[in-house]
Protein backbone atom coordinates (compact mmCIF):
# COMPACT_ATOMS: atom_id res chain seq x y z
CA UNK A 1 0.00 0.00 0.00
CA UNK A 2 1.41 3.37 -0.98
CA UNK A 3 0.05 6.75 -0.10
CA UNK A 4 1.67 9.90 -1.43
CA UNK A 5 2.28 12.53 1.23
CA UNK A 6 3.02 16.10 0.13
CA UNK A 7 5.56 17.72 2.43
CA UNK A 8 5.61 21.50 3.02
CA UNK A 9 8.86 23.46 2.62
CA UNK A 10 9.40 23.85 6.35
CA UNK A 11 9.35 20.05 6.92
CA UNK A 12 11.55 19.11 3.96
CA UNK A 13 14.59 19.11 6.23
CA UNK A 14 13.21 15.74 7.41
CA UNK A 15 12.75 14.33 3.90
CA UNK A 16 16.10 15.26 2.38
CA UNK A 17 14.43 18.07 0.45
CA UNK A 18 11.77 15.82 -1.11
CA UNK A 19 8.43 17.53 -1.83
CA UNK A 20 6.51 14.25 -1.66
CA UNK A 21 7.24 10.91 -0.07
CA UNK A 22 5.43 7.60 0.11
CA UNK A 23 4.14 6.19 3.35
CA UNK A 24 1.52 3.68 4.40
CA UNK A 25 -1.04 3.08 7.09
CA UNK A 26 -4.73 2.31 7.45
CA UNK A 27 -5.26 5.42 9.56
CA UNK A 28 -3.62 8.84 9.68
CA UNK A 29 -2.03 7.86 12.98
CA UNK A 30 -0.43 4.78 11.40
CA UNK A 31 0.63 6.82 8.39
CA UNK A 32 2.45 9.31 10.61
CA UNK A 33 4.23 6.43 12.38
CA UNK A 34 5.30 5.15 8.97
CA UNK A 35 6.59 8.64 8.06
CA UNK A 36 8.47 8.81 11.34
CA UNK A 37 10.18 5.45 10.66
CA UNK A 38 11.74 6.83 7.49
CA UNK A 39 12.06 10.49 8.49
CA UNK A 40 12.83 10.61 12.22
CA UNK A 41 11.68 13.76 13.98
CA UNK A 42 8.81 14.60 11.66
CA UNK A 43 6.15 13.11 13.98
CA UNK A 44 6.89 15.63 16.70
CA UNK A 45 6.22 18.44 14.22
CA UNK A 46 2.76 17.02 13.47
CA UNK A 47 1.54 15.68 16.79
CA UNK A 48 1.46 17.16 20.26
CA UNK A 49 0.56 14.69 22.99
CA UNK A 50 -2.15 12.53 21.48
CA UNK A 51 -3.57 15.02 19.00
CA UNK A 52 -2.72 16.79 15.81
CA UNK A 53 -0.91 20.07 16.41
CA UNK A 54 -3.31 23.00 16.33
CA UNK A 55 -1.44 24.86 13.60
CA UNK A 56 -0.76 21.95 11.27
CA UNK A 57 -3.33 21.13 8.61
CA UNK A 58 -3.50 17.70 7.04
CA UNK A 59 -5.81 16.83 4.17
CA UNK A 60 -6.83 13.44 2.81
CA UNK A 61 -8.08 13.74 -0.77
CA UNK A 62 -8.68 17.46 -0.18
CA UNK A 63 -10.64 16.98 3.06
CA UNK A 64 -9.31 18.56 6.23
CA UNK A 65 -8.78 15.55 8.51
CA UNK A 66 -10.31 17.45 11.44
CA UNK A 67 -13.69 16.86 9.79
CA UNK A 68 -13.12 13.15 9.13
CA UNK A 69 -11.80 11.76 12.39
CA UNK A 70 -8.47 13.54 12.79
CA UNK A 71 -5.76 10.99 13.66
CA UNK A 72 -8.31 8.16 13.32
CA UNK A 73 -9.19 9.18 9.75
CA UNK A 74 -9.08 6.14 7.49
CA UNK A 75 -6.79 5.75 4.50
CA UNK A 76 -6.81 3.53 1.43
CA UNK A 77 -4.27 2.72 -1.23
CA UNK A 78 -3.89 5.60 -3.65
CA UNK A 79 -5.15 8.29 -1.29
CA UNK A 80 -3.40 11.64 -1.42
CA UNK A 81 -2.28 13.30 1.77
CA UNK A 82 -1.20 16.94 1.94
CA UNK A 83 0.44 18.56 4.96
CA UNK A 84 0.39 22.36 5.23
CA UNK A 85 1.39 24.56 8.13
CA UNK A 86 -1.35 27.02 9.05
CA UNK A 87 -0.74 30.56 7.92
CA UNK A 88 -1.63 32.34 11.12
CA UNK A 89 -0.45 34.83 13.69
CA UNK A 90 -1.50 38.16 15.06
CA UNK A 91 -0.90 40.75 17.70
CA UNK A 92 -2.33 38.61 20.51
CA UNK B 1 31.04 47.72 -14.28
CA UNK B 2 32.55 47.17 -10.87
CA UNK B 3 31.13 44.74 -8.38
CA UNK B 4 27.90 45.79 -6.75
CA UNK B 5 28.16 45.78 -2.96
CA UNK B 6 25.83 43.31 -1.28
CA UNK B 7 22.75 45.39 -0.56
CA UNK B 8 21.57 43.47 2.49
CA UNK B 9 18.15 41.96 2.81
CA UNK B 10 15.50 43.93 1.01
CA UNK B 11 11.93 43.49 -0.12
CA UNK B 12 11.32 45.01 -3.52
CA UNK B 13 7.62 45.49 -4.21
CA UNK B 14 5.74 47.46 -6.83
CA UNK B 15 3.64 50.47 -5.92
CA UNK B 16 0.31 48.95 -7.00
CA UNK B 17 0.80 45.84 -4.83
CA UNK B 18 1.98 47.96 -1.90
CA UNK B 19 -1.08 50.20 -2.21
CA UNK B 20 -3.42 47.20 -2.46
CA UNK B 21 -2.02 45.68 0.75
CA UNK B 22 -2.44 49.00 2.59
CA UNK B 23 -5.98 49.39 1.23
CA UNK B 24 -6.86 45.86 2.37
CA UNK B 25 -5.53 46.56 5.87
CA UNK B 26 -7.49 49.81 6.13
CA UNK B 27 -10.69 48.25 4.80
CA UNK B 28 -10.63 45.37 7.29
CA UNK B 29 -9.56 47.46 10.30
CA UNK B 30 -10.07 46.78 13.23
CA UNK B 31 -10.01 43.12 12.17
CA UNK B 32 -6.58 41.91 11.11
CA UNK B 33 -6.28 41.66 7.33
CA UNK B 34 -4.18 38.87 5.84
CA UNK B 35 -2.99 37.67 2.47
CA UNK B 36 -0.13 36.65 0.26
CA UNK B 37 1.78 37.88 -2.76
CA UNK B 38 2.94 34.99 -4.89
CA UNK B 39 5.72 35.00 -7.45
CA UNK B 40 7.57 32.59 -9.74
CA UNK B 41 9.62 30.04 -7.79
CA UNK B 42 13.11 31.34 -7.07
CA UNK B 43 12.37 34.83 -8.46
CA UNK B 44 11.83 36.69 -5.16
CA UNK B 45 9.38 38.85 -7.13
CA UNK B 46 6.01 39.49 -5.43
CA UNK B 47 3.70 39.57 -8.46
CA UNK B 48 0.27 38.14 -7.72
CA UNK B 49 -1.66 39.50 -4.76
CA UNK B 50 -4.13 37.16 -3.10
CA UNK B 51 -6.30 38.67 -0.38
CA UNK B 52 -7.26 35.95 2.09
CA UNK B 53 -10.21 35.83 4.46
CA UNK B 54 -9.20 36.02 8.11
CA UNK B 55 -11.08 32.95 9.36
CA UNK B 56 -10.50 34.11 12.93
CA UNK B 57 -12.25 37.44 12.18
CA UNK B 58 -10.35 38.92 15.08
CA UNK B 59 -8.62 42.24 15.86
CA UNK B 60 -5.75 40.31 17.49
CA UNK B 61 -5.41 37.11 15.47
CA UNK B 62 -5.48 35.90 11.89
CA UNK B 63 -5.62 32.51 10.27
CA UNK B 64 -6.30 31.46 6.70
CA UNK B 65 -9.34 29.18 6.42
CA UNK B 66 -8.05 25.61 6.06
CA UNK B 67 -9.92 24.93 2.81
CA UNK B 68 -8.78 28.25 1.32
CA UNK B 69 -5.24 27.37 2.38
CA UNK B 70 -5.32 24.08 0.46
CA UNK B 71 -6.72 25.76 -2.66
CA UNK B 72 -4.13 28.51 -2.42
CA UNK B 73 -1.20 26.09 -2.26
CA UNK B 74 -2.63 23.96 -5.04
CA UNK B 75 -2.85 27.09 -7.22
CA UNK B 76 0.73 28.00 -6.37
CA UNK B 77 1.82 24.50 -7.41
CA UNK B 78 -0.10 24.66 -10.68
CA UNK B 79 1.43 28.04 -11.53
CA UNK B 80 4.99 27.18 -10.42
CA UNK B 81 4.75 29.92 -7.83
CA UNK B 82 5.71 30.23 -4.19
CA UNK B 83 4.76 32.59 -1.36
CA UNK B 84 7.04 35.63 -1.74
CA UNK B 85 5.21 37.91 0.70
CA UNK B 86 2.94 36.82 3.55
CA UNK B 87 1.25 39.88 5.00
CA UNK B 88 -1.08 40.75 7.82
CA UNK B 89 -2.06 43.81 9.79
CA UNK B 90 -1.89 44.72 13.43
CA UNK B 91 -4.73 47.09 14.23
CA UNK B 92 -3.71 48.30 17.70
CA UNK B 93 0.01 47.58 17.97
CA UNK B 94 3.17 48.30 16.02
CA UNK B 95 4.11 46.60 12.77
CA UNK B 96 6.51 44.19 14.44
CA UNK B 97 6.12 40.39 14.66
CA UNK B 98 4.51 39.24 17.90
CA UNK B 99 5.60 36.09 19.71
CA UNK B 100 2.64 34.37 18.03
CA UNK B 101 3.78 35.57 14.61
CA UNK B 102 7.27 34.25 15.26
CA UNK B 103 6.15 30.88 16.61
CA UNK B 104 3.75 30.28 13.72
CA UNK B 105 5.91 31.52 10.86
CA UNK B 106 5.96 28.50 8.56
CA UNK B 107 7.53 29.80 5.36
CA UNK B 108 11.27 30.37 5.85
CA UNK B 109 11.63 31.66 2.28
CA UNK B 110 8.96 34.37 2.55
CA UNK B 111 9.08 38.05 3.40
CA UNK B 112 6.70 38.61 6.32
CA UNK B 113 5.09 42.01 5.85
CA UNK B 114 3.31 43.73 8.73
CA UNK B 115 1.11 46.77 8.34
CA UNK B 116 -0.09 48.68 11.38
CA UNK B 117 -3.38 50.53 11.07
CA UNK B 118 -3.33 51.66 14.70
CA UNK B 119 -2.92 55.34 13.86
CA UNK B 120 -5.56 56.05 11.20
CA UNK B 121 -7.74 52.94 11.20
CA UNK B 122 -10.10 52.90 8.21
CA UNK B 123 -9.19 56.45 7.24
CA UNK B 124 -6.70 58.04 4.91
CA UNK B 125 -3.23 58.56 6.28
CA UNK B 126 0.13 56.87 6.46
CA UNK B 127 0.60 53.39 7.88
CA UNK B 128 3.63 51.53 9.14
CA UNK B 129 4.65 49.01 6.45
CA UNK B 130 7.59 46.84 7.48
CA UNK B 131 9.09 43.58 6.28
CA UNK B 132 10.92 40.75 8.04
CA UNK B 133 12.49 37.37 7.55
CA UNK B 134 11.41 34.93 10.25
CA UNK B 135 13.58 31.82 10.28
CA UNK B 136 13.82 29.35 13.18
CA UNK B 137 12.45 31.94 15.57
CA UNK B 138 14.90 34.64 14.51
CA UNK B 139 13.44 37.91 13.20
CA UNK B 140 15.48 40.05 10.80
CA UNK B 141 13.98 43.30 9.61
CA UNK B 142 14.72 44.23 6.02
CA UNK B 143 14.46 47.35 3.91
CA UNK B 144 11.34 47.85 1.80
CA UNK B 145 11.91 49.35 -1.64
CA UNK B 146 8.79 50.41 -3.52
CA UNK B 147 9.26 50.56 -7.26
CA UNK B 148 7.02 52.16 -9.88
CA UNK B 149 4.85 50.06 -12.12
CA UNK B 150 6.29 49.28 -15.54
CA UNK B 151 3.47 51.14 -17.24
CA UNK B 152 4.06 54.20 -15.08
CA UNK B 153 7.78 54.16 -15.81
CA UNK B 154 7.20 54.01 -19.54
CA UNK B 155 4.84 56.96 -19.50
CA UNK B 156 7.10 59.16 -17.38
Amino acid sequence: MAIEVRIPTILRTYTGGEKAVNADGATLSALIDSLEANHPGIKDRLIEGTDLRRFVNIYINDEDVRFIGSLEAELSDGDQVVILPAVAGGAR
Amino acid sequence: MGPTPYPGPVLQIDQATYDAIVAHAKRDHPVEACGMVAGPIGSDRPERLIEMVNAAGSPTFYEYDSTDLLHLYRDLDDRDEEPVVIYHSHSATEAYPSVTDINLAGEPGAHYVLVSTREHGNNEGPVEFRSYRIIDGVVTEEEVTVVGNNAAEESS
